[in-house]
Parts: C-alpha cells; structure tokens; sequence
C-alpha cells in the first residue's frame, strides 16, 4: 500500500522469513523418525532417546501455542494452562487404561489394576464410554474446554482481569491437583494412570508406535498453528489484540467483550487438552503433578521467551527451553530452577519480546 | 429528523462515597441537535456522559434514549444502539494501524464468530477510506495508531466514532491539544455531522463552543445551572458567579 520498504513490508517480509524458517524446522523434524531408522552407526542416525524427548517437546509447543493465544492476543495471562492440558491427558489416559483389558496384574477383565486394588466392585459412571476411541477423543477437548467455559464465563463476566486472573487459574490447577490425589476419585490417585498397552491396536512400547505418535503430535503442531494463525489475521485477532490493550474502549465499540474472550480461552483450553492427549502416550506415564502449578508458570516461561503475542515465538519458546533444561537437568541438575528463574527475569527486563523481538531487532 | 430518538435524563443522581457527582440533573437533547456542555471541573460533566455510555451506574433517575432505559444496559448494549462516544484522553488501539482502528469501529456484526468470518468489502473499504479523507489521516493509514501525534490521534477517535454511524454521539473534549486550524476543522465537521445525528459536545475551549454556535447547557456542582445560546448563558449572572468570572 505504501512504500517498498515501509516498516510494514519490512515486517511482512521478516514474518514470510520466520514462518519459512518455521516449515524448514518442521520437516527437519518430520525426518528424525526416518533417521532413526538407520544403522547406530551412520552418522544421521538419531537416537531412541532423542525420538521421544523431541515428540515431548512437539506437544510442549502446542501448549505453548494455546496459550499464546490466550495470554499473547488476548491479554488473558493463565497461571493453569497446564489444566487443561493435564485434562486433555486424563481423558486420553482413561482410554488407554481401558485398552489394557485383562492384561492388567490382577487380570480384571474390565477394571483397571487400581480400582481392583481400591475395591471398586464396577467402573465409575464417569468412566463409560472411555472404552471408545472417538468418545475418548471427543472428551480431550470438550472437558478442558467446558472447564475453561465455566471458569472464563464467571471471570470476564465479573469483569476480573490481570493479576486476580492470573490467581485464580492458578488456584483451580491447584485445586484440581489435590482433587486427582485423592484416591476416591476414581483416577488413581497419586500413582495416576501407566503401564498402557496399546493404541487403536497398535502396541505402544514399538518404535512404528512412537513414530505413529510423533508424526500424530507433528501434524497436530502444524493445524493448531495454522488454526491460531487464521485467528489471529482475522478481524477477531485484532479485536482480542484491542481487548488486550484497552478492554474497555472495545466494549464502548459496541463489541460484548466477554464473548471474545471466552471463545479464544475456551479455544484455547481445547488445544491444550490436544497437546496434554498426545503427550500421555508417548511419556506413557499421567499423573497429579501434571496439575502442580509449576507447570504452568513454566509454560509461561516458554511464551515468554520465545516471544509473546508471535505465533512462532511461542514454538522457539518451547523448544529452546525444554532443550535447555534437558541439557541442564543432566549436566548440572541442580542449577536449573535457577536459571529457569533467571531467564524469566532476564526476559522480561531485557528482552519483553522474547526471542522473536531479538530476531526482529536484527532483521531491522 | 422526527425519526431520530431523543436523550432524555430524568432527575439523575451519582453519588461517590457521599459525593454528589450528579445532583438530580435533568436533560433533553433533541433529534438532530447540537449541544454543547459547559461548566467548571467537577461540574458532573464526564460523569453524565459516563452514565449515558453505561459505564456508571445512576444512584436515582432515569436515563432514556427514545423508550429504552439506558440504566440497565452495559457499555456494549448501548454503543450497538446507537451511543457513540469520544473520550476526553483519546483511547484507540495503539497496537493496531489507523486503518484496523477505523475497521474495528465499523458498524458490523460484533460476534466472535461474525468478526473471524469478516471479509473487508468494496464498500466497507470505501467507507474507511472516506473517512479517512475527512479526518485527514490518508497517508498514515498504515501507521500503528501509537505513533501518531496528539492531535491525530483526536481526529482518529473522531473517526472511529463516524464509523460506528451512531445516533447519538458524545464528544469529549474533542480539541484538546489541536491546533487552531484543526479546531475550525472540528467545529465544521461536528455542525455538519449534526443534523442527521444529535452530538453532545463537552467542551472547555469557549471560542469552540462559540464556532459551533448552537444550545449550550451549562453544568455545575452536578446539575444545570444555566441554559440557552452562548450569550444568554455568557451574561447569565449565576454563570459568570460559577464559572466565567474565575
């Protein structure tokens, strides 16, 4: 519309770089599954370990993804996104108990070995239906997301925003970490949900299942981008982005603000309990301190490092952090609360964008 | 003009913590008219426009735009019925351009899913574009609204105001911080917007309210003290007590 070289077209040329960098990652990362294939000892091969920790993190982006879009766009800074993405698991979890049938320790032909062991005589009503792949599918998103409705609709509607906000998503992932440790609610109590077996018939301890499952959480990585990526570009990206900075000025737009932030939070809580789904079978392990707090505040750590309110800040996020801590947990495992601690810090006084204002200084 | 809705407070009351912001204050604006509101600071008058536009909530009286009780809608209800409303400190959205600024007040469907759905069309470009002719910000149409001066940004809020096509609109201190030049330009849009829509002005600048040259509603410790044209009220003795003669 204007000049060649405006600071728009400078823009859009360094988003068109960093989106193309984006698609080279993603098929580097397409292709590791394939380069495990190979002999030890070809110098492409890519260990077992790397496999499955690189899947871990793919699930991690999306999560990431989520709540950029929450807190990034529109301004709603969840301290319990890791919620929803523990709930996400649960439900994929509960399906893969089922799956196990008489393979259990006790060879119960329909309860899971802890409900035998806790005296349960049938399985919970809450837990029919979970037998069922698509229903199990169906929950991952629809109990985040009802959640997310429920605790989004009393907040926006009391108008409760920044910091009390913040306080009180932390206070329902807390609370629900001590609901799933207690053992009468019918989800295993501390020790949660393992030992799954298989998934739609295939066994879970293969490497095709963990490549299956990589490929599953890499496809899922790319349609929730492209998903918050057609959001955001549409005039309803724009109005969370007013809601962001101006919440009020939107509402005397006419705009019932309320409404807005519900559909990205619940949006955003549905992608969360995708990413918490495919996490489960790859770690093969769910438990309550998927719940524990920490988790999300980690999560906002990613975001905002990678680069809040930028699509692909919160991806490098996520993967820069995940990689650093696994390199630091096994080098100097003490350190890394530190340095989880002081790369917050550090961010938010030196870096408010994240990476991604890092690159763009330089693309300037 | 008849077809138009009238703005009618009715012995409206705002108390703070046992100041009366508002005293029993009592106001019609007509269909089509030009109003201006003058008064000292703390006369009530950003506090009336709050009650109108929802934002404050009147301890007594009532508040009608044609039949409908304004007191019992919230903000967004009452923009979408045709209350628009330009802030005393300018308020877009900094990191949006003047364009997406101008998009976002567009009279459209408001829903989430109508705003994910919205396509700009011919028309609805056509119509930023004019506005944007009128407020003088073409060439910055691609410029984030944050870096825009002070008296651009005035202009801006007045056109976001345009583009949501209201009934009535409630301009706060439009030219704060403009040039004379701007001012004149003001006052000139602001009488030919009137007419088709009424516009209430509250104003400090006198010589504005003077160009704009119609009913002036003079306010002061929360109620009407005076009312009248600009010389009726200028020699009205309680007024030149109050307000002019400090």
């Amino acid at each position: 519309m204007s000049l060649a070289m405006s600071p728009i077209a400078a823009d859009a040329r360094l988003r068109l770089g960093l989106r193309a960098g984006l698609a080279i990652f993603v098929l580097l990362l397409g292709i590791m599954p394939l380069l495990n294939l190979l002999p030890v000892t070809n110098p492409l091969h890519v260990s077992d370990f790397l496999v499955s920790i690189t899947g871990k993190w793919i699930c991690y982006a999306i999560l990431a993804l989520s709540l950029d879009l929450a807190w990034g766009y529109a301004g709603i800074l969840s301290l319990g996104h890791g919620a929803f993405f523990a709930l996400g698991g649960y439900a994929m979890g509960m399906h893969l108990m089922r799956m196990i049938g008489p393979r259990g320790v006790y060879g119960h032909p329909v309860l899971p070995d802890f409900m035998v062991f806790l005296g349960y005589q049938e399985l919970p009503w809450y837990w029919l239906g979970f037998g069922s792949f698509p229903f199990a599918m169906l929950m991952v998103v629809l109990v985040p997301g009802a959640l997310a409705l429920i605790v989004g609709f009393l907040s926006f509607r009391s108008r409760i925003t920044g910091v009390y906000l913040s306080i009180l998503t932390q206070a329902m992932t807390f609370a629900l970490m001590l609901a799933f440790f207690r053992n009468d609610m019918g989800f295993g109590g501390n020790n949660g949900f393992t030992d799954f077996k298989e998934l739609l018939g295939f066994a879970l301890n293969t490497s095709g299942a963990r490549a299956g499952l990589f490929y599953a959480s890499l496809i899922a990585l790319v349609l929730s981008f492209l998903i918050c990526l057609r959001l955001t570009r549409s005039k309803y990206g724009r109005v969370l982005t007013a809601i962001r900075d101006a919440e009020s000025r939107v509402r005397f737009l006419g705009y019932n603000t309320t409404s807005h932030k519900l559909f990205a939070f619940v949006l955003s809580a549905m992608l969360a309990g995708v990413a918490g789904a495919l996490y489960v079978p790859q770690v093969g392990i769910i438990n309550p301190g998927e719940f524990s707090p920490a988790n999300s505040i980690e999560a906002v750590i990613w975001v905002a490092v990678g680069g809040r309110g930028t699509l692909v800040g919160a991806v490098l996020g996520a993967f820069t952090v995940n990689g650093l801590k696994t390199w630091l947990t096994s080098a100097a495992p003490d350190l890394w609360l530190f340095v989880l601690g002081g790369l917050f810090v550090a961010v938010t006084l030196f870096l408010p964008k994240g990476l991604i204002g890092l690159i763009k200084g330089r693309g300037r | 003009m008849s077809e138009g809705r009238r703005l009618y407070l009715d012995g409206v009351s705002v108390v703070f913590d046992g100041f009366r912001a508002l005293n029993n204050l009592s106001l019609i604006v007509e269909p089509g008219e030009l109003r201006s509101v003058i008064g000292p600071n703390g006369a009530g008058k950003t506090t009336m426009m709050d009650v109108i536009t929802g934002k404050t909530r009147p301890t007594a009286g009532k508040v009608l735009f044609g039949e409908t009780d304004l007191t019992r809608m919230d903000e967004a209800g009452i923009a979408n019925l045709g209350i628009g409303r330009k802030f005393q400190k300018p308020t877009m959205f900094d990191a949006l351009t003047v364009f997406e600024n101008l998009e976002l007040a567009l009279k459209a469907p408001r829903g989430p899913i109508a705003c994910l759905r919205w396509k700009l069309n011919g028309e609805a470009r056509t119509r930023i574009e004019q506005t944007m002719a009128e407020i003088g910000l073409t060439e910055r149409a691609q410029d984030l609204a944050g870096i825009l001066s002070h008296g651009q940004r005035q202009w801006l809020e007045i056109g976001m105001l345009l583009m949501q096509d209201p009934e009535l609109l409630l301009v706060d201190e439009p030219v704060a911080g403009m040039t004379d030049s701007e001012t004149e330009h003001t006052a000139a849009l602001l009488v030919r917007i009137a007419g088709k829509r009424s516009v209430v002005v509250v104003e400090h600048d006198l010589e504005f309210v003077r160009a704009l040259g119609r009913r002036v509603t003079v306010l002061c410790d929360g109620s009407v003290l005076s009312e009248g044209s600009i010389d009726h009220v200028q020699n009205d003795q309680r007024v030149i007590e109050v307000y002019l003669g400090r």
